[in-house]
């Protein structure tokens, strides 16, 4: 993502948003001046702590569920074995939407961060697992056999081949997921918490018909998104640049 | 260098590819294998490599039992076995890494030690990149460059190691004419310069004469004896120029026929 086609979408969304609220003339739907106003009012007034404390949840799901998915996948990818056996738990699990459990998690795991970093490591978890596994297994035995034929073992496989080749492949997964990611967070931190940008919105805006301070924390939301998606895509051209290469 | 005693080997659930086959490369330096397509080529390299077992008989490289692949055999294969996130220093680089990677390992018995050498350093890396001719493409990527240029990034990271048997799948069969003759020559090259011993699967008659001073002809699985075809005028760089090569392609094609 190029500044300038960010800019670009930033602009179009904007002007949409313009005419819609023109359009519907009501008061449930603020223009995005109004709403503007409201985010530069509520920033030091608390919006901002919100947004951070939402942000370090997301980021510490993402970091625990990456740390634990992709080394399993990479496990499982590599064991046919293995993953005849794992594969349908995996199968089972992964459809269940994973925020049913949520009275149970803030049960056991409190009100406090742990449950909606748990929550939403539960939701990253399987997509990363099962994109890295699939990404490990199909690697060409070509490729493997030429670096065993150097006298690398098991691990020096692992670190040298499977992991640098499953890169890419986690880091679509994580892109695909960061949505959901931020939206089970909204849902986790309407209830039962006093911060996190859902709390702000649905308690401390929503509940009193503060629109343009619900819409501000709309903006807040997206805006962490879109940072998370800008940080996965630089993380990208980073660790895999050779991806990159035929780009203009 | 090379000797392979009653091999039996069969995919599962498929006939024997080999049955109790005996080979013994004696003292040829530079060997080609040929056959029909599914005759089990590739398997006897793979077996060589160490990258299968034997159901039953043995194989023996350098004198030992090849439970694994050895460091010491170089594999190259057709589709080049190149990292595709690494460069082509990085590509060849690997080793070394992988030497550093191993650096504490021990090994049990007499056996050499499998893992990769570990006093490579980045002089030898540039030494191979220069004489293979890709030194200027160390920063490219495999798909920035060409097949002939991926197979002598292949070819480098192979001979890195030093080893005293280098094996080859099928290598130049997805290059063009004018590429596979000049990997072809620069095999012989790199043969003469280094002392390894080479074995070349090929299907194509004329890459078998021109790289195999003896050259192994198997037929259709399951093989059970080997034959071999001497041809002492492999070796030569201009030997495709000389009347004894037709004669010799000739030779192995009559070979084929019968296999």
């Amino acid at each position: 993502m190029r500044r300038r086609d960010v800019f670009l979408a930033t602009m179009i969304l904007l002007l949409a948003w313009q005419l819609l609220a023109w359009l519907l003339r009501m008061e449930v739907l603020p223009g995005p001046a109004a709403v503007g106003q409201a985010l530069a009012r509520e920033i030091p007034r608390g919006l901002g702590r919100h947004f951070l404390v939402s942000g370090w949840r997301v980021v510490a799901s993402i970091a625990v569920a990456t740390l634990l998915a992709v080394p399993a996948g990479l496990i499982l990818g590599q064991s046919a074995r293995l993953n005849r056996i794992v594969s349908p738990i995996v199968y089972i699990l992964h459809p269940i939407p994973k925020i049913v459990f949520l009275p149970i998690l803030l049960l056991f795991l409190g009100i406090g961060d742990t449950s909606k970093i748990f929550m939403i490591f539960l939701i990253l978890f399987f997509p990363i697992l099962v994109v890295v596994r699939d990404q490990a297994g199909a690697l060409r035995p070509e490729l493997i056999y030429s670096v065993r034929s150097l006298g690398a073992g098991r691990r020096a496989l692992f670190r040298f081949v499977y992991l640098p080749a499953t890169v890419p492949a986690a880091l679509t997964a994580l892109r695909v997921s960061i949505g959901t990611a931020v939206a089970v967070l909204f849902f986790a931190e309407s209830f039962a918490t006093t911060s996190g940008l859902g709390y702000y919105i649905i308690v401390e805006s929503w509940g009193r018909l503060a629109y343009p301070e619900m819409y501000a924390g709309v903006v807040a939301m997206s805006a962490l998104g879109l940072l998370l998606y800008i940080v996965v895509d630089r993380f990208e051209r980073r660790m895999a640049p050779w991806m990159f290469l035929h780009e203009t | 260098m090379i000797s392979v005693d009653r091999l039996t080997f069969a995919y599962p659930d498929q006939p024997p590819i080999f049955r109790d086959f005996t080979w013994k490369s004696a003292v040829c330096a530079a060997w080609a294998v040929i056959g029909p397509s599914g005759c089990g080529k590739s398997t006897l390299l793979y077996l060589l490599a160490g990258l299968r077992q034997p159901a039953g008989g043995q194989i023996f490289v350098d004198g030992q039992p090849v439970p694994r692949p050895r460091a010491s055999t170089g594999l190259v294969l057709q589709d080049y076995g190149l990292l595709p996130w690494a460069t082509v220093w990085d590509n060849v680089a690997l080793v070394m890494r992988m030497g550093c990677f191993y650096r504490d390992k021990r090994t049990e018995g007499d056996a050499p030690r499998p893992y990769p050498r570990s006093d490579i350093t980045s002089a030898q890396i540039e030494h191979w990149l220069r004489r293979l001719g890709i030194f200027d493409l160390k920063d490219k990527y495999p798909s920035q460059i060409s097949g002939g240029q991926r197979q002598r990034t292949a070819i480098a990271r192979s001979l890195l190691q030093q080893p005293n048997l280098l094996l080859m799948d099928e290598p130049f069969s997805s290059l063009d004419a004018l590429t596979r003759e000049d990997l072809q020559r620069l095999t012989v090259e790199l043969r003469q310069e280094t002392g390894v011993t080479t074995v070349i699967v090929t299907h194509n008659i004329e890459e078998a004469v021109y790289l195999g001073q003896c050259i192994l002809v198997l037929g259709r699985a399951p093989n059970t004896e080997a034959r071999v075809i001497e041809n002492s005028g492999a070796g030569c760089p201009r030997f495709r120029s000389q009347p004894a090569y037709a004669q010799k392609c000739s030779e192995v094609r009559d070979a084929l026929a019968v296999a």
